[in-house]
């Protein structure tokens, strides 16, 4: 996983850097992003466990429909990370099974 | 209770569409979008369009949503429109009463007319290991590395050879990516031959009659196993093939995105060539209820060109429904669906042609 430097059409602007929290370890992504785009490209593939299996879990359908990307983001357990946009100082979390209310 | 006229769900190229011709017509719309920003799947669309002009062929889909959003904004400016984004719609009750969420807190109105322009969704694959993170649906990469540049892997496996797979198998290799192979369940190419062209030149394979088996990996795709199958599609034993990939694409369709319709009692029909369940409805796309109406994928699944022809239509029938415009937008109402008409007359549209007719049947 990277980010896009070059593009024959696009030009992204990687110019604003946002600082948040993963599991208490500090990461960076950028203005644009959200927290399922940062935690991608810095290497984050799994975003929780499923209940009975505990298989990983991550990033599939990028519209809030799927349910693959829950997390618990500024201590709101099942925050669909994809469609969630990245802030300074967010505080995302794996979420313990269900989650914790 | 807020009261609204027309109340557009989502801000697509359907529902900018339809909120544009029914502020002009003269009706008050409400558009809601659960995005930060306007566009909707035309936001990372970098291909050009093909068809007509007027439907802003040789364009890209960022630019048309660029501008799409730079017209409704003059509306908005004079005061003609509300627009709020990141508000998603979670209630429909039975008087028209709606719940949404604006930035984190539940609200209600109430509408005269709702325009229902909420896409689709994109399937499943039943297979071993498919739900391991590094398999994703083609849509979700194709948001990832064009609207927030992020290429989630190097080495791809698109499964699905119709327009999706093959244009994001092209940008995937525009983004600097490899894609080791596309598979194709049925025995020919779905999508149009250019696009397919286009990436066996810069040297991808395109496997038809093959399917993906599994994929494997511990915590993440690590490999796919790819199999030959047969005219039944039944996987041919002794065919499989690993490829080294550490990210799968899935580009296996797209289904209507109703649940809330259905929930409130709207009638669905099942219409395998328009998408699956749809929301029944008529040439005017009024559904059973006769204040709500639909366009754009949620009407049966197509492309961003008809999505803005329907969004369109509807803006203009649910305008003079509630007594706004005259002759020059019954003239509109009559041209677009002379335009519609043209636009599905090519063998691609053969599908829609059918669903089209089983809808009028019933």
């Amino acid at each position: 996983m990277r980010r896009i430097l070059i593009h024959p059409i696009l030009k992204f602007n990687f110019q604003k850097l946002i600082i948040f929290s993963y599991n208490g370890k500090e990461l960076t992504g950028f203005a644009g992003d959200t927290v399922a785009s940062a935690l991608i490209a810095c290497g984050i593939t799994t975003f929780h466990h499923s209940y009975k299996l505990h298989r990983p879990r991550g990033f599939f359908c990028a519209i809030g429909n799927c349910s693959s990307c829950l997390m618990e983001v500024d201590g709101v357990p099942n925050t669909r990370v994809c469609i969630t946009p990245l802030k300074e100082g967010m505080k995302v979390n794996t979420q313990q099974g269900k989650g914790i209310f | 209770m807020e009261q609204v006229e027309v109340l557009v769900i989502g801000g697509g190229p359907a529902g900018l569409t339809a909120s544009l011709s029914a502020v002009k017509a003269g009706a008050g719309v409400t558009l809601l979008e659960r995005e930060a920003r306007l566009g909707g799947q035309l936001l990372k669309q970098t291909h050009k369009f093909f068809g007509s002009y007027k439907e802003y062929a040789g364009m890209r889909g960022i630019e048309i949503a660029e501008k799409l959003t730079a017209l409704i904004k003059e509306e908005e400016d004079k005061g003609k429109i509300r627009i709020l984004t990141e508000a998603e719609l979670v209630l429909f009750y039975q008087d028209q009463t709606l719940g949404y969420t604006y930035k984190g807190v539940l609200k209600t109105l109430k509408a005269q007319k709702i325009i229902f322009t909420t896409g689709a969704s994109e399937r499943m694959l039943p297979f071993p290991g498919n739900d391991l993170p590094g398999v994703y649906a083609a849509g979700a990469i194709q948001t990832l590395m064009n609207v927030n540049g992020v290429l989630p892997g190097e080495k791809y496996l698109m499964v699905g050879a119709g327009n999706i797979g093959l244009i994001v198998s092209y940008q995937l290799l525009q983004a600097g990516a490899r894609v080791l192979g596309v598979v194709e369940a049925m025995p020919r190419i779905g999508g149009y031959l250019v696009h397919a062209s286009k990436i066996r030149r810069m040297g991808v394979p395109i496997y038809t009659s093959h399917t993906i088996l599994e994929a494997r990996g511990k915590n993440k795709v690590e490999e796919a196993v790819i199999i030959a199958v047969d005219t039944k599609y039944k996987p041919i034993t002794g065919t499989e093939r690993i490829l080294k990939v550490d990210t799968i694409c899935l580009a296996v369709g797209l289904n209507p995105l109703g649940e809330l319709l259905e929930q409130r009692g709207i009638k669905f029909c099942y219409i395998p060539e328009l998408g699956g369940f749809v929301p029944w409805h008529d040439e005017n796309l009024k559904t059973s209820n006769p204040d709500v109406y639909i366009a754009g994928d949620l009407a049966g699944i197509e492309e961003a060109t008809t999505a803005m022809l329907q969004g369109e239509l509807a803006g203009l029938v649910v305008a003079r429904e509630l007594g706004y415009g005259n002759l020059k937008e019954q003239n509109k109402i009559n041209l677009i669906f002379q335009r519609l008409k043209e636009f599905r007359v090519g063998p691609k549209s053969e599908k829609t042609r059918e669903g089209q007719l089983k809808l009028i049947n019933g």
